[in-house]
This record gives C-alpha cells, structure tokens and sequence, in this order.
C-alpha cells in the first residue's frame, strides 16, 4: 500500500510522567488500549530504550516513574489524533484520576 | 539495549527475580479454578513461607480482589500480575505460581491465564513496584522463557528458571 511523505514521518510528543505511581499496570494497560485504538505505529521512547506502545508488556519495561520524560512517537496516517490522546492521557487522566493511580 | 540503559536515580537498578520472590512460596501446579481462589492460593503460600502473616491474608487477598476490580491484571500472553499495597509489609514480596490447565482470568487479550506473579508492596515504595513489573515483562517478553515456565512441574524447576533469567539467560 502507498503511503504519502506525511504519513511515513514520525509525529513527536514528550509528555511528563505526573501521577505518583507511575506507569504502572493499570496505565500501562490504558496506554497500550488508547495506542491499539488507532492504526498509526505508536512507539514510546524512554532514555533512548524504544519500545511497542501497543504492547503493555513493552510499555510496562520502561518503568517509567513519577517525572519521568517520555518520547512518544507516532507514525500514520492518524498519527497527531493519536498522539494528543496519548500526551491526554498521560498527563490529563492519569494525574487527575485517582482511581487510575491505584497499583 | 542493555547498554543504553541509563539510571536516573540512586539506588533505582534494575531488580532481580530473586530481590523479590520469596522461593518456598513458589506454586507449581497451582490447584484454584477461579480467580479469587487462585490469589488466595498464592497469598497462602507466602504465609507459608513467612513472607506475610497468617492474620494479615484476608486483608491481602480483599485488597488484591479489589484492584482486579479495576481491570484485570491479566496482562496478555497467559500472564497475571495481582497486586496490591499493604501496609503490613516493609520491603516488596512475592510469589510464583504455574497453573497446568490455566484459568480464566478476565485476560486483557482473552486468554487464559497460566503463569501468575503476585506483589505486595508497602504503600510508600511505588518505585519498587514498578521495578518489579519492569523486571516481569521484561522476562516475560522472551517466548522461550514463558515456554520453560508454563512446562515447569515442580517450585525447584521455576527457581531455577528464575535464577537463569536473573543471570541473563533470556531475553534481553
């Protein structure tokens, strides 16, 4: 399938890590749903260690704590819908809910 | 990978199967057939093995029931991680169990689940948890490691398994 010069190249989003647990499995788990919910490639990128944002095994391996950088990285055709869903969640939800921030 | 692997904060390396698995709470051929059953299997065998105490069980085991509530920590790939903070630890513990026939698990992907690591850590220490969770999906994302554990028929037969992976001998 063609794809145009637009599609192919990576949109870029580094969010802030803010809730006090992490990215634990209960974020990692909605992270890794909101990523499957679109069809851009979607990688998270963590002190140059690059991982599937689509898979919450692989997201769980950043371990990414409180303040921690992340790079996320989307690349297709709905890349900038996807990466505002996942910086939204990331730094909206997560800090907000506390529900959510329950290992 | 590994060498590009940095850490941002003292004392934050990476943690061992070892650093957190108390090994005679280890289950092989794990006999619950439900969820709530299985992690109180689990949580049983820690006090078991003097990890936790008896009086603190049904404490742990609602507390974890209730995170399940949340969303299941049926992770994919035949996998559980239940969990829970409980203050009547001081340092992170868990265990291992292999289910032989694997049970229903409410999975994120659906599947049944066949190899569980429980956590309890105390309310203060979200690093290590995630350290753990880091050290677990880690390990897990290597298929031959999560083959050799679903086969494992005895608690030695999983220590050992463990033990190569803490010494690098899957995965990445």
């Amino acid at each position: 399938m063609e794809e145009s010069n637009l599609d192919t190249q990576a949109k870029v989003r580094e969010v802030v890590v803010r809730n006090s647990h992490g990215l634990h499995a209960r974020p990692a788990d909605l992270f890794a749903r909101q990523a499957n919910r679109c069809t851009a490639k979607i990688e998270v990128i963590k002190e140059g260690v690059r991982v599937d944002g689509k898979s919450i095994l692989d997201v769980l391996t950043l371990a990414a704590e409180q303040g921690t950088v992340l790079r996320i990285e989307a690349t297709g055709p709905d890349a900038q819908v996807a990466l505002e869903a996942l910086a939204k969640l990331i730094e909206v939800d997560l800090a907000s809910e506390e529900t959510i921030d329950q290992p | 990978m590994d060498a590009m692997m940095t850490m941002t904060e003292k004392g934050s390396g990476r943690m061992k199967f070892a650093d957190f698995v108390s090994r005679g709470a280890i289950c092989a051929d794990l006999a619950a057939g439900s969820k709530e059953d299985v992690i109180r299997e689990l949580t049983a065998s820690l006090v078991r093995s003097g990890a936790i105490a008896e009086d603190d069980l049904e404490s742990i085991v609602k507390a974890i029931m209730k995170r399940e509530e949340l969303g299941s920590t049926g992770i994919g790939r035949g996998v559980a991680v239940p969990h829970t903070k409980h203050p009547s630890v001081d340092r992170l513990v868990g265990t291992v169990g292999v289910s032989n026939e694997g049970l229903d698990f409410n999975s994120l992907d659906g599947e049944k689940v066949q190899l569980f690591f429980l956590l309890i850590s105390p309310p203060d220490r979200p690093g290590d948890h995630l350290r753990a969770l880091e050290n677990i999906s880690r390990q897990l994302r290597d298929d031959t490691f999560c083959r050799f554990l679903k086969q494992a028929k005895t608690a030695e037969d999983i220590w050992q398994l463990l033990e190569d992976a803490d010494n690098n001998h899957f995965g990445t």
